[in-house]
């Protein structure tokens, strides 16, 4: 058959000769390399949780749930991210906002319940995308571990960013 | 014999004893921690400082976890399998040579536990044996991969007994005798073995591979394709005692090589250094020692580097490469001999 | 004397458990004990060599791969052959025979002198080396030749069937 492409190499399988037959000096050589990783390379491992490797700049991580410059919480409770989340893993119930809180709520809609299953979630950022409101981002570390699955769906007290002046 | 004796040699038995069960635990720790370094990885790090009590919690674990025997085995062969194969593996121990005599006192401390004059035999014989747990092990387990490991294990041992034996016999004629203290003496200073049977040795250690089921050899456990092999069915501390003897193992036959071809407790320059007996002695323990440990990396280097055999290319090697090796250097050993006499 | 007694009852105990295991395995385990046993007896006699080679050929290798074949050979009850009366008559005549001629043997001996060993040493590896290679040096080599044919003839047996299938 014709060549498509110069890419081809025929190679020839040649019999062995004595020495490669006697696979000694190729057993010698190959054992010259492990002991030059054992000597001289360094260990690439990061030993986790006390050393972190830096993120990336587009790394979604956790969600959080931001307020503006006054320490007000910006979401509004619109149900976009939960519309647009293809994991359906936001769930919220929305109230109005009474006389005397403005100084909570930015807009007179907030969210009383914000709960993210984050064993659901699968970190593609939709929610971030949908927000009008720019009130959620995707901006925190790794989910840490649990051992129980109630323990995963996160609610307003850990999503929600700390008050300003605290 | 007298008392003193009996209970001198009683406490002998027991420091080798516990020298090797710890030497075989850290071998654990120190394989994980080789191969890391191979991979260019840490290894164990948490467990204590560098990770030096792995072992222990390995250990604890071992012994905590919960027993299984299954229901269609065959009890108490089941139980005997590791049992045997612990039991064959320490008993090697006896006839090695670990130093000269230390003088306490007007007493002469022996450091063996027992010089036989069919020492090497004596080995060769435990070795032969520690299939037996092995075999016994795969078959009560009623599996099938357990049996294929265990079927794999017997015929391996025994092709690679015979090259092992054949490699020892040419041995045998230049030193001229079997008891591994006159051997051990007889390689005084720098006139270790190695250098008059090199290819003696080279089949030795290629047999000692076998014959340990250490990579590149170890079919009877290869996880591709028998899953565990003969201790699949194997939880709790019954599997550590395979594993733990497959480390006992890894180090008496260290000591044999050392002993029988490098020299054993002999390190060079021993007596122009103007030291006292005693002092000679325990240096030459700490040679050994070394010798022994350097083998044991030897064993884990290699883990690390080459590739598992194939079955076949196990027995082609054996039957139609280390045998007729082993007989041509019968024959040039003798040869030589008759030239220089 | 009572060790020798001690373990010449394990040996026919363990001989007898052989023979009546109903587990062909078991047998060979049964067998394997009395092997061992049997290097025993070759110890207390000083016959270090012989014990020594007792364990390797026969305990070591021999038994091994009696083990190993009967591992692969499935010996079920149900692929048992049949015994037919007529082979349970002729055993039984067989093994009565056997027994006549013991009781026979048994009953016509007379209580020899024990045998002195002229060299209590005869059984150590020179010894035994020298006694071979000078006095017994023809039986020696014969025997050898006798192996070599039987594994000529293991050879030609397991390549007969080469050329009719090839």
């Amino acid at each position: 058959m014709e060549a498509l492409s110069n890419k081809r190499k025929v190679l020839e399988a040649k019999p062995l000769n004595f020495w490669e037959r006697a696979y000694l000096p190729a057993i010698v050589k190959g054992m010259g390399i492990t002991l030059k990783h054992f000597l001289f390379t360094k260990a690439v491992t990061i030993s986790y949780p006390e050393q972190k490797r830096e993120f990336s700049e587009n790394f979604r991580g956790m969600h959080s749930l931001k307020r503006d410059e006054h320490g007000r919480e910006r979401c509004t409770a619109c149900g976009l991210c939960a519309l647009s989340c293809p994991a359906e893993a936001i769930t919220m119930i929305s109230a109005e906002r009474k006389p005397g809180e403005e100084n909570l709520y930015r807009e007179e809609k907030y969210a009383a319940v914000y709960e993210i299953n984050m064993l659901r979630c699968i970190f593609c950022g939709l929610c971030e995308e949908a927000c009008p409101k720019e009130a959620i981002y995707l901006d925190g570390d790794i989910v840490p571990s649990d051992y129980l699955r109630k323990d995963f769906i996160y609610g307003k007290d850990k999503l929600v960013e700390a008050p300003l002046n605290q | 014999m007298g008392t003193t004796d009996i209970i001198v040699k009683l406490i002998l038995i027991v420091v080798i004893f516990l020298i090797s069960l710890v030497i075989a635990m850290y071998s654990t720790y120190a394989e994980r921690k080789i191969a890391a370094f191979f991979q260019d990885r840490l290894g164990p790090s948490r467990a204590g400082p560098f990770g030096i009590l792995q072992p222990v919690a390995d250990g604890t674990k071992m012994f905590l976890k919960e027993e299984i025997i299954p229901a269609n085995s065959s009890k108490f062969l089941f139980i005997v399998g590791p049992s045997l194969a612990i039991m064959t593996a320490c008993i090697g121990s006896a006839v090695i040579p670990w130093g000269q005599t230390l003088q306490i006192g007007t007493y002469v401390l022996d450091l063996q536990v027992t010089d036989i004059n069919v020492g090497i035999l004596y080995i060769f014989g435990v070795v032969s044996l520690g299939v037996y747990g092995v075999m016994i092990g795969g078959w009560a387990s009623n599996n099938k991969y357990s049996l294929l490991g265990a079927i794999r294990a017997a015929s391996q041992n025994i092709s690679y007994e015979i090259a092992m034996g054949l490699s020892i016999i040419a041995l045998l004629m230049t030193t001229g005798t079997l008891s591994l203290k006159e051997i051990a003496a007889q390689q005084h200073g720098w006139h270790w073995n190695v250098v008059y049977q090199p290819l003696g040795f080279l089949i030795f250690i290629i047999c000692a591979f076998a014959e340990t089921n250490r990579s590149p050899f170890d079919l009877p456990e290869c996880e591709t394709e028998l899953v565990g092999g003969y201790h699949t069915e194997y939880s709790s501390m019954k599997l550590g005692f395979y594993l733990f003897a497959e480390y006992i193992n890894m180090f008496i036959s260290s000591a044999v090589m050392a002993t029988l071809y490098f020299g054993g407790y002999n390190f060079p320059f021993m007596h122009s250094l103007g030291l006292s007996s005693n002092w000679v002695t325990i240096l030459g323990v700490i040679a050994l020692f070394a010798k022994i440990f350097f083998f044991i990396f030897f064993f884990m280097w290699v883990r690390w580097t080459i590739p598992r055999f194939r079955y076949d290319q196990l027995m082609d090697l054996g039957w139609k490469t280390l045998i007729p090796l082993a007989i041509a250097n019968i024959v040039l050993t003798g040869i030589v001999m008759t030239l220089l006499k | 004397m009572s060790i020798f007694y001690f373990i010449a009852f394990l040996t026919i105990l363990f001989a007898v458990l052989v023979i009546s295991a109903k587990n062909p395995v078991h047998s060979i385990l049964y067998l394997v004990l009395t092997f061992f046993t049997f290097t025993i007896q070759y110890i207390l006699l000083n016959a270090q060599f012989l014990a020594i080679v007792n364990f390797i050929v026969y305990m070591g290798a021999i038994l091994v791969l009696f083990l190993y074949t009967l591992m692969l050979i499935n010996l079920n009850k149900d692929s048992e052959p049949m015994k037919t009366n007529l082979v349970k008559i002729a055993a039984v005549l067989g093994g009565g025979c056997l027994m006549v001629v013991l009781v026979g043997a048994l009953k016509a001996l007379g209580v020899s002198q024990p045998v002195v060993l002229k060299n209590p040493d005869l059984g150590l590896v020179k010894n035994l080396g020298k006694v071979l290679f000078n006095e017994f040096l023809l039986p020696f080599e014969v025997s050898s030749l006798l192996l070599l044919s039987a594994m000529v003839g293991a050879v030609l047996l397991a390549t007969k069937d080469k050329k009719t299938t090839a």
